[in-house]
């Protein structure tokens, strides 16, 4: 399974997605954001960072980038996608996923060994955990707060789409304690904690985040 | 406005020139005219001015920083001294880079600024040598915790080392923060890189290959810092502040990151013969450097640099220190590739001049010569003091200040309340306020960091093979005798790395002291560095390379002397690190090591007593070394649990430390008097934790070290048999609240604020 | 040509909270200006344009990149001559 991981400018945990997918059995395949050329993926994850220098707002540029309109496109066509970190407020600028990323309630960077509650099992990216697992994740990031208004959140929540929510603490002040959400159909999942830095005991505060990429390897299977 | 040209500077000799303004003594402009045989031109008196300030030339340490030169050859040692950064072999053909600087003044003018660039230069200078930054670490230290001004600086400089720092991609593993009435008006802020490369990836900076391009590469140059290097670090501030804002540095981390990729895709490529970061002093140093450690000539059109602000003069170009800016000799027929790779990641590049026969340095500004001179004489001849030193006054009277007549705790409640005060110091208190600005993880090969003794990185993911690096620098020790002071920071670094489990292989240091023109200041620097020499030479250890900041002081009084040590060491299997922290009940605590009652500078006598005197503990540098064996060895056989070393605030300190890790307490019993044994801070000494306590104890003997049963982890409390019983509830409570307290709780600050409720104008 | 200087300012929408207004807020009262109410912190924009501007092309730039419309208000502020 080739697992496509798009480099921007600025983008840092690129290595670390590649990384995890080695580890979860996959086959990493490294895709630069000028070229109109996704390399016959089956999947691809838009990693962690600061593209652009989070400059504008946090992936508001790396959005509009030449491969993201193959992205967009093989994504609406079912491609599974996952947004880490910086990678999620990409897909949300680039309108995959709804709401916004903003700076920290606390207006701090915030680096911490996060528990999460997995609210869906049955994404693309998650079928590996069961509804109600928590999970220890870590989360790190300066403006990592989601927020959209209330009527937006309200349907999110009514269709189920909160895929990951804070738990013992909030981080950063996220709506609702909002970690992660997922499109409509489940492929597009998006999240600000790191689940590729918790796929080793010992570089990591668990194994918890290899889950992510066992999942969608069974994905692509199955579609 | 007409530029000072070379002709026009031999026509008038006579011209009034601002030497003194811009910080260079009578005898060194005669000196300049002198190696010129004529009047310097405007350019080249800036050039000069810069170069030869205290920051880039070492003129009042050089001599003294001879010894680490003149250490036995390691080795291990690839590169030594002499070039941006000092290469170790670490084995299987690996190559470990590092060194630690300062950017003590910048941070106090523009605390987050700073900090940040401070960060950025260390991370050029790592780059340069030809690797790819892996980590950093930060050594900061404030005026007092509750002081008015560390309130404005304290939080900018860690928001400056977080922000530069996470956004490079750059994991930070480790660090110090300590508060001293003594840095209230000079904050230190001592920033360490390491990188890893292969042994063959090695690159100089030096202009070799006549015909080779000159290119220099990253951001537009700008006016910043311009007369930072000679205004910054030659002099020193009011006690009333800042009145005089010089422009301060300003980083940009994405830039920075843009110019590693590059730099590192054109390392690749072999596409650079020499290659050199602009950090104090830009363009001057660059160029007269790598012209200097050349083949000796270097042409360079200065109209060609690509400007921010065009209104800059050609000597405001020479000396601006915008950041993020690298100069590559590259081969005529190299050009187009390197050129391409630039403009792959969108970094700016331009050829600027090109290496030249002959051993001159020459500028041109529109065709006219603005610099014309011999490139050794700027970079590598520059001045060379020798200060007049003399044992401060009152060193004597500091000695015999016997911190052991203190009044002591006399009741179990009051060694209690002691206990608590230490650990809850600001010195001694949880840094997680700070911590958890900085990205631990990324780059995912992050073994062990803050608040672990040593921040040790994996470099090879298929042998394991690791790294161990740690910075400490007592400065209260360095002020009772800084001879005995360095040695006890090296000591200490040496035991933090050999506690993780690794090999101590090389040394690094920031030389952080006050004014050299003041001879008490410059005998304690002579101390300190003859200190830390003789103690590299016992532990066989190469100083790689370092930093020495000078001037460090608020009005009339210096700074402590404060040596900041970093000791790199080798894991050859990172899975068989240990940690501090206890984890399991039913483990054996064993203390490693003797314990004398040793209290001068102690963290007991300065937070408790406010005091400040007698001797510092004893050196005993082969006991560190047999300890770090030791260490190393039952890391090995896996036959400890965790390991934690002793330093500031002994073991009050490092037993709290390691039972509120996984809040996992301890029954004790503290043979002999549990104030002595609490809180006296003798050297080599470690707490480790066991299932085996009969094969450590056998290992220990082995090695010559003394083992002393402390008791069994478990409880909900540190419970001193017949003494006290110090529940981990109240612990954690004091010694998470300072921090907090003094700087602000982040959600206390600003309060989770509703939606909505905020009225618009 | 002549150039033209547009200028466009994006806010936080009413309903998302601006915890760097609030910290500003905060820090206003804290230095004695009581009679401040309330700070929302936003970005402002200065484009320099070649000739007359174009005022559909300038409003789609300014609400579909300068701002993100999910959470931002923009306003452009074209010449008035």
């Amino acid at each position: 399974m080739r697992i496509g991981v798009l480099t921007f400018p600025g983008s840092l945990d690129d290595v670390d997605a590649a990384r995890a997918v080695r580890l979860a059995g996959g086959e990493p395949v490294a895709l630069w954001h000028a070229d109109h050329d996704l390399k016959d993926v089956d999947a691809v994850i838009l990693p962690g960072g600061f593209s652009y220098g989070d400059y504008l707002r946090a992936g508001a540029i790396a959005a509009r980038a030449p491969l993201m309109q193959d992205v967009v496109a093989r994504a609406n066509d079912g491609m599974p996608v996952l947004g880490i970190c910086n990678g999620f407020q990409v897909l949300c600028e680039a309108g995959l996923l709804p709401g916004a990323l903003t700076r920290n309630s606390h207006l701090h960077f915030r680096n911490r060994d996060q528990v999460l509650v997995v609210e869906r099992a049955d994404t693309a990216w998650t079928s590996e955990y069961s509804e109600g697992q928590r999970i220890v994740i870590p989360v790190k990031n300066g403006e990592g707060r989601y927020v959209g208004s209330d009527a937006d959140l309200d349907r999110l929540e009514g269709e189920g789409r909160v895929v990951f929510r804070y738990a013992d603490g909030n981080p950063n002040g996220s709506s609702r304690d909002i970690a992660g959400v997922t499109s409509e159909n489940g492929r597009v999942v998006g999240l600000m904690p790191h689940p590729e830095h918790a796929v080793e005991d010992l570089t990591g505060p668990s194994t918890d985040g290899l889950g992510f990429f066992t999942s969608v390897l069974k994905a692509v299977v199955a579609a | 406005m007409t530029v000072d040209t070379v002709e026009i500077a031999e026509k008038t000799p006579d011209d009034e020139q601002p030497w003194a303004e811009l910080g260079l003594k009578a005898d060194e402009y005669a000196r300049i005219r002198d190696i010129l045989g004529r009047r310097p031109t405007t350019a080249e008196l800036a050039m000069y001015s810069v170069m030869w300030s205290e920051h880039c030339s070492y003129k009042s340490s050089k001599v003294h920083l001879r010894r680490f030169g003149d250490l036995p050859k390691s080795e291990a040692l690839l590169v030594g001294i002499g070039e941006n950064a000092g290469v170790v072999d670490v084995g299987d053909g690996y190559a470990v880079t590092f060194k630690v600087e300062s950017h003590n003044h910048p941070s106090y003018v523009e605390p987050y600024q700073g900090a940040a660039t401070g960060v950025g230069g260390i991370v050029r200078d790592i780059l340069t040598m030809g690797a790819r930054p892996v980590a950093v670490m930060d050594s900061l230290r404030f005026g007092r915790a509750d002081a008015p001004d560390t309130a404005r600086v304290l939080p900018g400089v860690v928001a400056g080392v977080g922000g530069y720092g996470n956004c490079l991609g750059l994991p930070n593993i480790g660090g110090e923060l300590l508060f001293d009435d003594c840095y209230a008006g000079n904050p230190l802020v001592n920033a360490l890189c390491v990188g890893v490369m292969r042994h063959e990836d090695v690159r100089l900076a030096k202009a070799e290959g006549v015909g080779n391009k000159v290119i220099l590469f990253g951001a537009r140059t700008g006016g910043d810092g311009i007369g930072g290097v000679s205004v910054l670090a030659s002099e020193t501030f009011d006690a009333e502040g800042p009145a005089k804002r010089p422009s301060v540095q300003v980083g940009d981390p994405f830039t920075e990151k843009l110019l590693i990729e590059a730099c590192l895709e054109i390392f690749e490529q072999g596409l650079v013969t020499g290659i050199q970061d602009l950090g104090g002093a830009g363009l001057s140093c660059a160029t007269s450097e790598l012209a200097s450690a050349g083949t000796g000539g270097m042409h360079v059109d200065l109209d060609t640099v690509p400007l921010r602000d065009s209104t800059l003069t050609p000597a405001e170009i020479l000396m601006s220190e915008s950041q993020e800016r690298m100069c590559a000799i590259v081969e005529p027929d190299k050009v187009d590739a390197f050129l391409a790779v630039c403009r792959k990641w969108d970094v700016l590049a331009t050829v600027i001049g090109e290496v030249t026969e002959g051993d001159r340095l020459t500028v041109d500004w529109h065709g006219e010569r603005i610099v014309d001179v011999p490139p050794r004489t700027v970079a590598h001849e520059g001045p060379v003091y020798e200060r007049p030193m003399q044992r401060p006054a009152d060193l004597d009277d500091l000695q015999a200040d016997d911190a052991a007549r203190l009044p002591r705790p006399s009741t179990p409640e009051e060694l209690q309340a002691h206990w608590l005060a230490v650990v809850g110091s600001p010195d001694g208190a949880d840094k997680t306020w700070v911590t958890e600005q900085y990205d631990r993880y990324v780059r995912g090969n992050t073994v062990l960091a803050q608040p672990e003794d040593a921040g040790v990185i994996r470099i090879d993911e298929d042998s394991h093979r690791g790294i161990a690096l740690a910075l400490d620098g007592n400065a209260r020790y360095a002020r009772l005798d800084p001879y005995a002071g360095a040695q006890l920071n090296l000591a200490e670094a040496y035991r933090n790395v050999a506690v993780s489990g690794a090999r101590p292989l090389a040394v690094t240091n920031c030389l952080n002291f006050g004014s050299p023109e003041e001879p008490e200041v410059m005998w304690q620097f002579a101390e300190a560095v003859r200190g830390l020499a003789d103690a590299c030479r016992d532990l066989g250890l190469p100083v790689t390379g370092g930093n020495v900041s000078l001037y460090n002081q608020t009005g009339d009084v210096a700074i402590n002397p404060t040596p900041v040590i970093g000791v790199l060491g080798v894991h050859a299997d990172v899975r068989q690190r240990v940690g501090g922290g206890w984890r399991a009940d039913g483990e054996t605590v064993l203390l490693l090591g003797e314990t004398r009652e040793e209290l001068g500078g102690s963290a007991w006598a300065s937070v408790v007593h406010g005091h400040l005197g007698g001797t510092p503990p004893t050196v005993d540098l082969p006991a560190e070394r047999a300890l770090g064996e030791l260490l190393a060895d039952l890391g090995r056989d896996e036959l400890i649990t965790s390991a934690h070393d002793l330093a500031d605030g002994g073991l009050a300190q490092t037993l709290a430390e390691s039972a509120l890790r996984h809040g996992v307490g301890a029954r004790l019993r503290l043979d002999g008097d549990p104030f002595t044994v609490l809180f006296s801070e003798s050297t080599a000494r470690a707490v480790v934790t066991t299932a085996d306590p009969a094969a450590v104890r056998a290992a220990a003997e082995r090695a010559g070290v003394a083992v002393t049963e402390l008791g069994t982890t478990g409880g909900d409390s540190l419970s001193v048999d017949g003494v006290l019983d110090l529940r981990l509830a109240e612990l954690r409570a004091a010694w998470t609240a300072t921090l907090p307290a003094l700087f602000g709780s982040p959600e206390v600050a600003v309060g989770t604020v509703p939606a909505g409720t905020v009225p618009t104008s | 040509m002549r150039v033209s200087r547009v200028v466009v300012d994006v806010v936080l929408k009413a309903e998302i909270s601006d915890p760097q207004g609030q910290a500003v807020l905060g820090a206003l009262g804290r230095l004695g200006h009581d009679g401040v109410r309330s700070v929302r912190q936003g970005k402002h924009f200065v484009l320099e344009v070649d000739g007359t501007p174009d005022e559909a092309e300038l409003k789609q730039i300014a609400e579909t990149l300068l701002a993100n419309p999910v959470i931002e208000d923009v306003e452009l502020h074209l010449p008035t001559d």
